[in-house]
């Protein structure tokens, strides 16, 4: 045996500590695992897939929520992540609420308490994608979700389908996330694009009439191309032209440049697609050139809290579509008392980023307890079964080709300041139309939702 | 959207758009160019003006005591960061200081979100500059045109301070050759804590300036500094004629650009600065040896 040099020693010292710490770890954490969890494992007739059964094999099982939490839409992913919030408290303690929606649950999700982390996404799809995968491989989430961009939302859709981890989407309204970009492994709750258009137009073009000329001011990614589009191809029937499409990147410091092509433009409408605080400058702005005196504003794709943060009544009047406002509790008892559980635990109306997240979660914690397993492949067939689901707003059902949500779309009419009853009381609503009549094809969007495992 | 009206009102707009670019850019440029400190956190101080100036506004309801309060208190902040932090990476690797400020810049940026949160807020233009004006060929926010004159004021009050005051050729000649200042028996790091003040201040004051354009928010530094690391690279670093250059060029870019296809507004102004690297890599004012 040959003597080692003092600086290999040194270093195969270095190493034994470091495995020492490994060792304490893996004994550590082979605790935390319940004894009969590997032999279950190889038992089961089902091969491993994603985090599937590691995931679930504990008493606890883990989601991941990456919500922006900084960045143009921060605002929003902040309401967003107290509707998680919410839907982890109600599922754990079998609120009434979660009952409704999910009848099997009693307490947790097939009795397993439910833990969330949560990352900041930035709206960035890369930030969020790193999260997703630290959550997946280090805590084996068994859900993750996250959106607000739906660039977001579409690497998201990508991340799971290729880590075998369901995924629901938060905010997210571009046609391509159920669209082109689906996923076997993602579904989606809320409004996007087409529904968005199709509920809007007849509404605006009964109230401002045929042959308009409109403006559109639309984020620079799949969103707003898609919200864009769908606009066009709604209202051109109608004699609506397009004069002229401002498009800008998320997060644009300035509307200027943009707002005075829209003042030269000889528009009657001005269709703001832009979203987050992009949407509250624009506004802001566009009422500051004048733009806003000139021509009709429009938001096809609401933008929660828009009202309160562009201030001084500018929204009043405008019509929005969006996928749920408080005020529908008074038809909804679901949404009754979703507003009144989530009021008293934040002290404010939720808006439907919070009502999005919330349904997201309590309509999973129902297809887990309806499939009876964890088993990525059952789950997703529960949601594939398109059962009727009560929701807060009333009865919807997935579509099993695209995995989307058939749900209503609301429309809302913006309150003069001085007919507000409350501070809160920002919207009308117009009309709320049954999703049915406003979903495209399946496979319009060129939807191939890929393989089960 | 080529028609004459629009292109004379993009042109204008690019010269507000450009004036506010070179208020911010002048003070970062300023900074670097005496200290050769790059300083990140420049953007976060520029949001923190604004926030500085809503609350002074808030408690005074007078947008001159808002004006005021904001630049004092930047200049302030700008003073104590130099004293406490950035004097002792002054001889340390440039990636040290890049890490220090980015970092002080993540700080200031979470810090403005605890206290005031996410939601935007605005401060309201004086009585004085409310309501659009119309200038024949467009209509255009008179308080836009009224910030125009301010900042045309604040560059020039700038230029008095670096060109025609003993203090300002000690600065000058520390961008030039900050060890032969100090040979000469000048206290250089005096001068730089003055530098650091001023420059602060510039952020500080274009913060509150800006704040009744946009409405308020944490991250709105972000988007600004990066505009701003543009107008420095195309002006020239250190040079303050090369910063007021810089941003009523950028500022112009983006305006025009946006008219033939605003998708491209900010593509063109990288693009230029891409060129003005390859053909003048010091900038179009910026002398070679100050990087």
């Amino acid at each position: 045996m040959t003597k080692q040099p003092f600086s290999e020693r040194n270093f195969s010292f270095t190493m034994s500590r470091r495995r020492l710490l490994q060792t304490a770890a893996g004994l550590a954490g082979g605790a935390i695992i319940p004894a009969g969890t590997i032999s279950r494992a190889f038992a089961d007739d089902k091969p491993a897939i994603g985090t599937w059964p590691a995931g679930s094999s504990g008493s606890s099982v883990f989601v991941g929520v990456t919500v922006p939490r900084t960045g143009t839409y921060a605002v929003q992913g902040e309401d967003e992540l107290k509707g998680y919030e919410l839907a982890v408290e109600h599922i754990n303690s079998g609120h009434e609420l979660i009952k409704k929606i999910s009848p099997k649950t009693t307490k947790g999700v097939l009795g397993k308490e439910v833990k969330i982390g949560v990352a900041d996404s930035g709206a960035k799809p890369n930030e969020a994608v790193q999260a997703q995968s630290r959550f997946i491989t280090e805590n084996k989430a068994v859900l993750i979700t996250g959106g607000t961009s739906s660039a977001v939302a579409v690497a998201l859709n990508k991340l799971a389908q290729r880590e075998k981890v369901l995924f629901v989407c938060g905010i997210s309204g571009s046609n391509d996330t159920t669209g082109k970009d689906c996923v076997r492994y993602g579904f989606r709750q809320n409004f996007y694009g087409q529904t968005a258009a199709a509920a809007i137009s007849p509404i605006l073009i009964k109230t401002f009439g045929k042959n308009k000329k409109a403006a559109y001011l639309t984020p620079d990614y799949t969103y707003g191309h898609t919200v864009t589009k769908s606009m066009q191809d709604y209202l051109a029937p109608a004699g609506w032209t397009t004069v002229t499409n401002q498009v800008s990147p998320l997060g644009a410091p300035d509307y200027s440049s943009y707002l005075l092509n829209v003042a030269n433009s000889g528009a009657d409408i001005l269709i703001n697609v832009n979203w987050g605080h992009d949407a509250v400058l624009s506004i802001q702005q566009a009422k500051q050139f004048g733009v806003l005196d000139k021509m009709k504003l429009v938001v096809p794709y609401q933008v929660p809290f828009l009202a309160r943060e562009v201030g001084g009544g500018l929204m009043s009047g405008v019509f929005a579509a969006t996928d749920f406002w408080w005020t529908i509790q008074d038809k909804y008892p679901l949404a009754k008392m979703f507003v009144e559980a989530f009021e008293k635990k934040y002290g404010y109306k939720p808006e439907w980023g919070a009502n999005n997240s919330y349904m997201e979660f309590a309509m999973w914690a129902r297809m887990v307890e309806e499939a009876g397993t964890f088993y990525p492949p059952d789950v997703i067939k529960a949601y594939e079964k398109g059962a009727t689901i009560p929701s807060t707003v009333g009865d919807v059902h997935f579509r099993s080709e695209d995995h989307q949500l058939v749900r209503p779309v609301i429309i809302v009419k913006g309150k003069d300041p001085k007919d507000m009853k409350g501070k809160e009381d920002y919207y009308d609503v117009v009309e709320i139309i049954p999703g049915e009549g406003l979903m495209q094809k399946p496979d319009a969007f060129g939807c191939h939702l890929g393989d089960y495992t | 959207m080529i028609s004459w009206p629009n292109f004379v009102s993009q042109l204008f707009n690019g010269l507000a758009l450009g004036a506010l670019l070179a208020l911010i850019s002048s003070g970062l440029t300023i900074i670097y160019g005496t200290l050769g400190v790059l300083n990140l956190a420049h953007g976060a101080m520029f949001m923190l003006g604004g926030y500085a100036g809503y609350v002074a506004y808030t408690y005074t309801g007078s947008f001159v005591v808002a004006v005021v309060a904001a630049s004092i208190s930047v200049m302030v902040l700008g003073v104590l960061m130099e004293r406490v932090i950035i004097r002792h990476f002054y001889h340390r690797p440039h990636e040290d200081q890049l890490l220090v400020t980015f970092g002080l810049s993540i700080c200031f940026v979470e810090i403005a979100r605890l206290i005031f949160g996410s939601l935007s807020l605005t401060v309201p233009p004086p009585l004085l500059f409310a309501g659009i004006t119309s200038l024949g060929f467009l209509f255009y926010p008179t308080y836009r045109l009224a910030a125009v004159g301010i900042i045309a004021v604040a560059l020039l009050a700038l230029f008095l301070v670096l060109y025609r005051t003993r203090l300002g050729m000690i600065v000058r000649a520390g961008i030039e050759d900050a060890v032969m200042v100090d040979s000469l028996g000048i206290n250089v790091y005096r001068v730089f804590m003055v530098v650091f003040g001023i420059g602060a201040m510039a952020a500080g004051f274009a913060g509150i300036i800006n704040a009744p354009i946009v409405s308020l928010t944490p991250d709105m530094g972000e988007a600004i500094l990066v505009q701003t690391f543009v107008v420095v690279v195309i002006g020239g670093v250190g040079s303050f004629p090369g910063a007021v250059l810089g941003g009523l060029i950028a500022g112009e870019i983006i305006s025009l650009t946006s008219m033939v296809n605003p998708g491209y507004a900010y593509v063109m102004l990288f693009a230029v600065m891409t060129l003005v690297l390859v053909v003048r890599p010091h900038g179009l004012l910026g002398t070679r040896g100050r990087e």
